[in-house]
């Protein structure tokens, strides 16, 4: 059996893709309406969720149902302080960061513990209570929430006009990227890999699960509430039905329609999220169906998303190749040629 | 105190709705660790069908208020009960071995039939019809409405049914032999395929079941109505130990009760969040639920 030595190479049309892509998204504020501006920098607003979301499922493997809710508290905070304590937009964004972080512990120490479905279902009942306790709570201004939410500014420059506002999602964009991209190299990197793989084996290596499961699920809220302060200042109004259950899922939606564990993946797939049914807004009412139907195709016909993972795909030419040679043993210790032939052809 | 009765008296009630949807999920649940998150869709489209029915009986001039409920909820038990062995054949069964990509086209399930109900019946809220008035026997000075009794007494009746079928006939025997092991059940020679084929069917059927009750209570239903209460339902199967049917009953009502307590003392703003909190409490606390038996994790 010879180990995978190299990753495999990118395919040929990802590359192009990737070009492509870089392209359009540096080219957008010079070229684009103010309606298509608008809609890149929703795109860029999936990309920092879909990011923080991914370190969460896509590192470390853990099911998170009600994401949506550090979205939230990251743009209420944001709205809170620069509304009511007339701060600048910088400040709050590590204040965003601490109450993010904070309800993160908060929410994982106890559950992370638990079995990975109901820590979904835990993750969902949260997302449900933080949405539902903005809705009732005086400070976050109940249903109508918060609006009049000052511009950010640089200086003397005020953040306003939509150009300018797709270029600060961009550095928020480009900062949570990097950022990922070096966690997934680094020892927590590495750590979260194991675990996803083998908890038992992971936890046998010296890799203390649980201290390693928090730190990806306070990252991914940190990414989550930096994303909400961007989306604050972009609107200058937030309520909360912008943090619904179905946000989750589209959140969700992204890093899946990617890929797991693949930055340029959920890149891609918040793209398609966002863009999609903006061009399928003639057809309003079908939207939602669609969008149904999709999710249960796309795990049916591509569970691996559209650009998976390199290392997702290592392991499955591995997992391929075993399980072949595996065939071919039981051919040879004197299973009929039929069978071996259909378990190759089968895997 | 008599706030305290009347609430119970309400928590009784909509716990038998919670307690009939939360069986499905722990069948399901306990068969195939899947979180059926369609399941609260399914009652919703259970409620549906029953108000077709309705609509279809009043054109025939079938006007009896206990014949037409009758029929109604047969109708749609059957109907819901068929759609719920198509969602297992059509989102489930491919994936039966991948567990994220299952409960997220579970998800996928759930948005599809709730926008279907969307796009075929209404976005708005439709009313049911009413047949039932609000007059019935009076408990200890609490106004009780025959609707509650009849609610509350036949939930009762197909649950010692359910009961009955899991614990007493051969085809229950093959649903605890799956839940156990699903590989030394094929052994045996039980049609596995088969078996979560109908533990969907009924699951379904009892959705369906309060589905149409939850329309003559409410006198309203909406395409969204299955979401939270799915929700509550596969919180109070967790309350009593997922898998284990007189815990979802048991789960079932105490969740009511215990909802409807903090909504006439409190405040009803926050009673979802109570279910929620309850919820996650549990979990932390007693994963396996107040009757469930220790499980292992299994990755």
């Amino acid at each position: 059996m010879k180990p995978a030595s190299a990753p495999p190479a990118r395919l040929p049309y990802q590359a192009a893709l990737a070009a492509i892509v870089v392209v359009i998204a540096l080219a957008l504020p010079f070229f684009g309406t103010p309606y298509l501006i608008d809609v890149g920098t929703l795109v860029l607003v999936y990309v920092m969720l879909g990011l923080g979301l991914n370190i969460v499922v896509g590192y470390a493997g853990l099911l998170d149902l009600g994401y949506a809710a550090f979205f939230a508290i990251g743009a209420y905070t944001t709205a809170y302080f620069m509304v009511h304590y007339h701060m600048a937009f910088w400040p709050t964004l590590p204040i965003a960061a601490a109450c993010t972080a904070a309800s993160g512990v908060i929410i994982g120490t106890p559950t992370l513990r638990l079995r990975s479905d109901y820590l979904a279902i835990v993750t969902l009942g949260f997302g449900e209570i933080v949405r539902i306790a903005a809705t009732n709570f005086n400070f976050t201004g109940g249903p109508e929430g918060i609006y009049g939410i000052p511009h950010a500014r640089i200086g003397a420059l005020i953040i306003r006009s939509t150009p300018s506002l797709y270029w600060l999602g961009m550095a928020f964009v480009i900062v949570i990227l990097v950022g990922s991209a070096n966690l997934a190299r680094s020892r927590l990197g590495r750590a979260w890999l194991a675990i996803r793989e083998d908890e038992a084996a992971a936890q046998a290596a010296g890799i203390y699960p649980v201290y390693f499961k928090l730190m990806a699920y306070v990252l991914g809220a940190i990414f989550a509430g930096a994303a909400g302060s961007f989306f604050a200042v972009k609107l200058t109004a937030i309520n909360p039905s912008s943090f619904t259950f179905i946000q989750s899922v589209t959140i969700l939606m992204v890093i899946v329609l990617g890929g797991r564990g693949s930055l340029p993946g959920v890149i891609l797939g918040a793209a398609v999220i966002v863009v999609l049914p903006e061009a399928l807004r003639a057809f309003d009412q079908v939207r939602m169906l669609t969008f149904g139907v999709g999710l249960v195709v796309l795990m049916l016909l591509r569970p691996q998303g559209l650009w998976p993972s390199r290392y997702g795909r290592i392991e499955q030419e591995a997992v391929a190749r075993s399980e072949a040679e595996v065939a071919a043993g039981v051919a040879a210790g004197g299973a009929s040629a039929a069978e071996s032939a259909a378990s190759r052809a089968s895997s | 105190m008599e706030i305290a009765l009347q609430q119970l008296v309400n928590g009784l009630t909509v716990g038998a709705f919670y307690a009939l949807i939360a069986l499905g999920y722990t069948m399901v649940y306990g068969i195939i660790r899947l979180i059926n998150f369609a399941h609260g869709d399914v009652y919703a489209v259970g409620a549906f069908f029953g108000l077709s029915t309705y609509g279809l009986l009043a054109l025939l001039h079938i006007d009896s208020p206990f014949l037409s409920t009758l029929l109604a909820l047969v109708v749609s038990m059957c109907c819901t009960g068929l759609l719920g062995m198509v969602l297992y054949r059509v989102a489930y069964r491919p994936l039966l071995h991948a567990r994220l990509s299952i409960l997220i086209s579970a998800i996928g399930a759930s948005l599809t039939l709730e926008y279907a109900l969307f796009l075929i019946y209404s976005p708005s809220f439709l009313v049911y019809p009413h047949l039932f008035g609000r007059e019935g026997p009076t408990l200890a000075g609490i106004q009780v409405s025959w609707l509650q009794v009849l609610i509350f007494v036949s939930s009762i009746v197909l649950m010692a049914g359910l009961y009955t079928v899991v614990h007493r006939t051969k085809v229950g025997m093959a649903m605890r032999a799956l839940a156990i092991n699903q590989d030394a059940a094929r052994l045996m020679g039980i049609n596995v395929n088969r078996v979560i084929s109908l533990t969907f069917f009924i699951g379904s059927t009892l959705a369906s079941f309060a589905g149409v009750l939850t329309g003559l209570y409410y006198s309203q239903i909406s395409f969204l109505m299955g979401f939270l209460i799915g929700l509550k339902a596969f919180t109070a199967a967790v309350l009593g130990g997922i898998g284990n049917i007189p815990g979802a009953v048991l789960g079932g009502f105490l969740l009511g009760v215990l909802e409807s307590l903090a909504a006439g003392y409190y405040s009803s703003r926050w009673k979802d969040v109570v279910a929620f909190a309850v919820l996650i409490f549990i979990l932390v606390v007693r994963p396996r639920g107040l009757l469930g038996e220790r499980v292992v994790e299994r990755m």
